[in-house]
């Protein structure tokens, strides 16, 4: 199969490239980059971009597909289909499914189930402990072979230090990232929103800054003794981003990311009791949202993730502190950079960067690029149409979110996984 | 963000759910309306007939016996039908959420559900859920949520210090104790901002205040001493027993000590300052008896005020 896709403007963060170029796909592959076709190139199919940007396929270091173990919630097949008709060809899957990703042969089922040309690369992160409880040490090397490209403990904290620096040693032995979140969980005990006013105010159990402080302490201080890789996932305030760079500036190799919630919400967005902006760690003050906001500009946030988290209705039509955790997010994570991104006055090459090439190195994979040999992986979009998030305009099985009702910049045209068209916008 | 759902359209009380919010106006018109009504308890036959052919459901999901007693005082003095459904010993415990309880009894033709929850919000949520479906005609008020709110009984509050005070911005008001559990205070200190109180401290330790509780509009004090000097009211609040020990405070003799009210520190306050309690009273652990007692303390009469507040709500909400 050879694509042309014409007459787009082609963002490719990796090499910083912002022009109108045309791209030519054969056999997967990017194979041409600018205004002519490689020499006996045919094309069987054209794909047109006028209007849109060309650029690599999303990336999203967080998506629960809640396979296995919750699929009446969402399954591969509805999040898939949703993946693809947000532009995301790639993404890494936390481990608290049930059961929990702590064996290889459970990787192995998930990542051969993805395995369909139309779905988007999967990237299991395997679990750093036994059914996340923090206590005995998973078979990482055997869990990397089976798919695992880095071991976590999704929202779940290993309370016993001994136990977490030994986790860290044990994949820093192998050079095996760790992610972690960082939320102290007797800080966080009981509460369910930021401690600050709406706290206050509403009478919610808080949830307070030191809670990430302290736990992101204990971690930067471990990976400096174990010389681990470690991610912080999900980073939600301002002292936290500060730690993170001096961190950095200290020489501990330490990467973290900001889900979309956090980058354009905060405690305010509670309002009365909505259990749409329940979530994990909580919606912080607005302060800490201009921190994560530049910060992901800066880069001292290395990118920007959906933290995709399927709930159903039952889970949501609850009084907030019973309410489940998460909102729907693969579908909103390119027109919430975009809208960033505008708001921000930021370079769309910049931005993008958050959300392909950033979160690729991350990964440790080959992607997020648009050079010549790289996998046709690759979102089209329409920067001037909208997107307007509905129930109906969801793919993904999970229809809560706190942006529900908005209208969004920016809508996907064309998404190629490895040179497969996966999601075709124009079909209506 | 969404709209608030206690006001309808017209800026009409809908709901009672917080007093956060509610125009000052709407505060002085359900005082004004309860006033007639605390004569209704000196007649012989001591019914209206505001409310007759409505059900009003007392939803308990948390125990009460006070509270709703007096909800069910109020609503059958203005002639409604009460059931009381106690719900924590019921359909909770077989999994019913709260939503499908609400819409079983709204199927059984409810016109008011007097909500008391655990959780901070729950009457929000079935006040939405309400006009979600349609059925703005049942309306809802929270008879205590969680940590959040208590409108009655900041109301019934307003009342009994109108009645022995008279002019809200003339007053410096205390609320002593255990601030960072109650919903009485934080529906007390939205009253008492809304009526124009110039000065409404909260004294605690740091254990017992939610943290920015100043942007509320009140001023902190740590010494009891300090915060009572020169106040008008003493609005105690009630110590729950599980807080009594553990990492919240060593211990009720230790938190009488500091937080207690005693003779001595009320002597502290304005010679005339009244000194009121939202019951059921801890008496040693946060007030003194010869306090609960004495001449100054009102705790009495806010229950009895308490009826006349709730009648003026519901007739308000429902009245023929």
């Amino acid at each position: 199969m050879k694509i042309h896709i014409k007459n787009g403007r082609l963002i490719d963060p990796a090499s910083k490239t912002d022009k109108a170029l045309d791209l030519f796909i054969a056999a997967g592959r990017i194979v041409g980059v600018g205004g002519t076709a490689p020499a006996g190139f045919e094309a069987n199919s054209v794909l047109d971009a006028t209007g849109c940007i060309v650029c690599p396929g999303l990336v999203d270091l967080a998506a629960r597909l809640r396979e296995p173990g919750f699929e009446y919630r969402a399954t591969l097949e509805s999040e898939m289909a949703a993946a693809a008709a947000g532009g995301i060809t790639r993404l890494a899957c936390p481990p608290d499914t049930d059961p929990v990703l702590d064996e290889p042969g459970l990787v192995e089922m998930l990542t051969h189930r993805a395995r369909l040309p139309e779905f988007a690369h999967v990237h299991p992160v395997g679990a750093l402990t036994l059914q996340l409880e923090g206590a005995a040490l998973t078979e990482m090397a055997e869990l990397a072979e089976a798919g695992c490209v880095a071991f976590g403990q999704a929202n779940r904290a290993i309370v016993d230090t001994q136990v977490l620096l030994r986790a860290m040693m044990y994949a820093a032995t192998f050079d095996f990232p760790v992610w972690l979140q960082a939320q102290d969980p007797f800080l966080a005990r009981k509460g369910v929103a930021h401690d600050g006013e709406v706290a206050a105010r509403l009478g919610l159990a808080g949830i307070p800054v030191a809670a990430e402080t302290i736990a992101l302490a204990t971690i930067l201080h471990l990976a400096r003794e174990t010389g681990a890789r470690v991610h912080v996932t999900r980073i939600s305030s301002a002292a936290g981003i500060d730690m993170i760079v001096a961190a950095r500036a200290a020489g501990i190799a330490v990467t973290c990311d900001v889900a979309i919630h956090h980058l354009h919400l905060c405690e305010m967005d509670i309002g009365f009791f909505d259990t749409q902006a329940r979530l994990d760690p909580p919606l912080r003050s607005q302060r800490d949202r201009e921190a994560l906001r530049a910060g992901l500009a800066s880069g001292a946030i290395n990118a920007l993730c959906s933290d995709h988290t399927p709930v159903d209705d039952d889970g949501k039509q609850m009084p907030f502190e019973e309410a489940e955790v998460g909102a729907t997010g693969l579908e909103l994570l390119l027109p919430l950079t975009l809208k960033w991104a505008q708001e921000m006055k930021l370079p769309l090459v910049t931005a993008l960067a958050r959300v392909t090439s950033d979160p690729a190195s991350i990964l440790g994979v080959r992607a997020g690029s648009l050079a010549i040999g790289a996998a046709a992986d690759i979102c089209v979009f329409d920067p001037a149409a909208g997107f307007r998030v509905t129930r109906e305009n969801l793919r993904s099985q999970g229809k809560n979110t706190p942006f529900l009702g908005q209208e969004l910049p920016g809508r996907v045209r064309y998404t190629l996984i490895d040179g497969h068209l996966a999601f075709d916008g124009t079909l209506g | 963000m969404q709209k608030s759902p206690q006001l309808n359209s017209h800026g009409e009380l809908q709901h009672l759910l917080t007093i956060e919010g509610l125009p000052r106006d709407v505060l002085t018109r359900i005082l004004d309306t309860a006033a007639p009504f605390s004569e209704v308890a000196e007649r012989e036959v001591k019914k209206v007939p505001l409310l007759r052919g409505k059900s009003v459901f007392n939803l308990f999901f948390e125990n009460s016996t006070r509270t709703r007693t007096t909800f069910e005082i109020a609503a059958k003095r203005l002639s409604a039908d009460v059931i009381n459904l106690n719900i924590n010993t019921s359909s909770a415990n077989k999994g019913e959420t709260l939503l499908d309880t609400a819409d079983n009894l709204a199927a059984m033709q409810a016109d008011m559900f007097v909500v008391r929850h655990a959780s901070s919000g729950a009457p929000f949520l079935l006040a939405q859920h309400m006009a979600a479906t349609g059925r703005d005609h049942i309306h809802v008020v929270n008879a205590g949520d969680g940590r959040h709110a208590h409108p009655t009984q900041g109301l019934l509050d307003m009342y009994t210090i109108r009645h022995y005070k008279t002019d809200f911005t003339q007053l410096t008001i205390a609320i002593v104790g255990d601030v960072l559990h109650s919903r009485v205070a934080r529906s007390q200190i939205h009253a008492l901002t809304t009526l124009g109180v110039p000065e409404v401290r909260v004294i605690a330790p740091k254990t017992l205040l939610p943290t920015g509780i100043e942007r509320l509009g009140v001023r902190v004090f740590h010494d009891m001493r300090e915060g009572l000097r020169g106040v008008d009211v003493v609005m105690m609040l009630r110590l729950q027993n599980e807080r009594m020990q553990g990492a919240l405070l060593p211990s009720t003799q230790e938190y009488f000590k500091s937080y207690g009210l005693t003779p001595e520190k009320l002597a502290l306050a304005k010679p005339d300052a009244i000194v009121m309690h939202p019951g059921p009273m801890n008496r040693g652990v946060e007030i003194d008896s010869a306090v609960a007692d004495g001449s100054q303390a009102v705790i009495l009469p806010q229950v009895t005020f308490g009826i006349a507040v709730r009648m003026a709500v519901m007739a308000m909400l429902a009245g023929n």
